[in-house]
């Protein structure tokens, strides 16, 4: 494990020397700084309007301000996960220095995990971009903490599951273009793939649902940590970087 | 220190490589030689575990390449055609992380950087983003991180391509002070390469062994015997080249005579001897004594260049019968004694 831990810094690294990462940090602090504006706004409307039609419910903060934030979030991952993962296996190929590291004394699997392991920490470098914004709900409000962190915990495992997914695709080309937009494709689809569910409720509309990657996330960010659907997630992870194994190794008959 | 059986790589619709045997002992520096296309490429990368042979087998250093892929890459180090580097890493931060990956940690990775930067002449570019350096540099820094790990087999796969001609000097040099340290198989398709560095030769053309051998003896044995070239001219003014080729064909010892050029009243002709057999002085006395005017007479050294294209053509003889030189107009035969 070693060795997937010298290829996960020198991941890092590179994404941190490119403008990549600051890009991604940047955009990922703009857009969940606007959701959390806009729930702020909604919540402090009906905080207000309750309060002139006299009721004194209390209102919870977990429930109504961070649950559609977290929830929301992970549809915005879909857009983020392709730019992360595209360049991983693809430039490799491009430039060559796939030869140094499958020349190297490495295990493929321990290349594959650092590249993953890399491209999830980026992930949760960007979660810490929203700190800030929850430093001001803890400030102002009584948040409770523990939902919170199981809210957190869905985001990152289902990055995880997507970034695998895109690790996965990313060996299939070299061209960073395309690794990118066929992982946007992919991604989408397991989005929508639950949308005909909403109408239906035969047996086959419950397995799409149960596909969707994003329903998943729907329990953590309320706060639940579900064992289905974190088991789910690491089925999907499992998967993702198993496939990215069979593909290097067939990178190899082929080439 | 490298063993190759009958290694054989299959495509889809292609053979790359045929049924490849050779063997380097430690120490040598070897010529992977052969036209574009050839299949150096693709052996060098089954001999570094980059892809599995479809049949035969392949040991660096006592190991199997599909059973011990580990074990060999230890001991390989590797130069691909294009250097490996990432454009965005400076030179030492790259043999760092190239050296972990090769299994060195601590103050032993340090000492090999500091040893194959200043090795490899790239100590003044240590703290430069690759990207930014030229290409001879890039070279080099590829070189060093092939040497990092100290490997007892180097493979480079065309480390001249690109350079200019006093790089592609100052990588030759590296090169050869590298053996004795390592064993080097080295591919290339430029002749000279071959005749300055390497002992020993290994010739591929189309996936199939042509020629392994010393370059020495390959020389030796592509010639034959020695070989003259002579250029006649004609008292008058005209030289009639069958008379010529006729009259030095009776000259006891020689095997074989071709006109390789006439231009007005001159000819040159190459005259080959048989083994063992001295014949310039012959030569000259009898076309001094036939009322020609010999204008020159000097020993054809075989470059590899002409073993090469021999070896390599495409044609069922591979023989010297019908050297491919250009301007051949005729050649005259004995049955060989």
């Amino acid at each position: 494990m070693r060795n997937a831990w010298i290829i996960c810094r020198k991941e890092l690294s590179s994404y941190f020397v490119s403008p990549v990462a600051y890009v991604l940090l940047a955009m990922y602090a703009l857009i969940f700084g606007l959701f959390f504006w806009l729930f702020l706004q909604r919540f402090v409307m009906v905080g207000m309007e309750m309060q002139m039609r006299g009721q004194s419910f209390p209102m919870n903060v977990n429930e109504e301000l961070i649950r559609p934030l977290l929830s929301n979030m992970g549809v915005v991952g879909l857009f983020f996960i392709p730019m992360i993962t595209m360049r991983l296996f693809a430039e490799e190929k491009r430039t060559g220095t796939i030869e140094l590291l499958a020349t190297s004394p490495v295990r493929d699997l321990e290349i594959i995990i650092g590249k993953w392991l890399a491209a999830l920490l980026l992930f949760c470098s960007l979660l810490f971009m929203t700190a800030l914004d929850m430093a001001f709900v803890f400030k102002y409000g009584k948040p409770d903490l523990k939902p919170l962190l199981i809210g957190y915990l869905g985001l990152i495992l289902q990055a995880g599951a997507l970034l695998a997914i895109g690790t996965f695709i990313s060996t299939l080309t070299k061209n960073q273009i395309i690794a990118g937009i066929s992982t946007f494709c992919v991604l989408l689809a397991l989005w929508i793939i639950e949308w005909p569910s909403e109408f239906e409720s035969a047996m086959w509309a419950k397995v799409l649902s149960y596909m969707s990657i994003v329903t998943h996330n729907e329990s953590f960010a309320r706060g639940v940590l579900d064992a289905k659907d974190a088991i789910f997630y690491l089925t999907v992870i499992f998967l993702g970087l198993f496939f990215t194994a069979r593909s290097m190794e067939s990178l190899r008959w082929r080439s | 220190m490298i063993t190759v059986k009958e290694l054989t790589k299959r495509y889809a619709r292609t053979v790359a490589v045929d049924e490849i045997s050779f063997e380097v002992a430690k120490g040598q520096i070897v010529g992977f030689l052969g036209p574009n296309g050839a299949g150096k490429t693709t052996t060098m990368r089954m001999l570094t575990c980059f892809l599995p042979p479809s049949s035969g087998t392949a040991t660096v250093a006592g190991f199997d390449v599909l059973d011990k892929p580990l074990e060999v890459k230890k001991r390989i180090g590797y130069l691909p055609e294009t250097p490996p580097i990432y454009p965005e890493m400076e030179t030492t931060e790259y043999l760092e992380f190239v050296g972990k990956l090769k299994g060195l940690s601590g103050s032993d990775l340090q000492k090999r950087v500091d040893y194959v930067c200043e090795r490899c002449a790239v100590a003044d570019v240590r703290k430069k983003l690759l990207g930014k350096l030229s290409k001879g540099y890039r070279q080099r820094v590829g070189l060093a991180q092939a040497i990092i790990h100290n490997p007892d087999v180097l493979i480079l796969d065309e480390p001249t391509a690109g350079l200019d001609p006093k790089q592609i000097n100052e990588t030759r040099d590296l090169i050869k002070s590298l053996a004795g340290d390592h064993t080097i198989i080295l591919s290339t398709h430029i002749l000279p390469e071959v005749e300055q560095t390497c002992e020993q030769v290994i010739i591929i053309n189309k996936g199939r062994l042509v020629a392994t051998d010393s370059v020495r003896n390959l020389q030796a044995r592509a010639r034959g015997a020695e070989s003259v070239l002579l250029e006649i001219a004609g008292r008058s003014g005209d030289l009639e080249a069958s008379i010529v080729q006729h009259k030095l064909q009776q000259v006891s010892g020689v095997s074989r005579v071709v006109l390789k050029q006439q231009i007005d009243g001159r000819g040159v002709f190459e005259v080959e001897s048989q083994k063992g057999k001295l014949v310039r002085g012959d030569l000259a006395r009898t076309v001094v004594e036939s009322g020609w005017d010999l204008n020159e007479l000097r020993p054809a050294a075989m470059s590899l260049e002409e073993i090469f294209l021999q070896l390599t053509r495409s044609d069922v003889a591979p023989e010297h019968e019908n050297a491919p030189v250009e301007n051949e107009m005729a050649a005259v035969k004995e049955p060989q004694a």
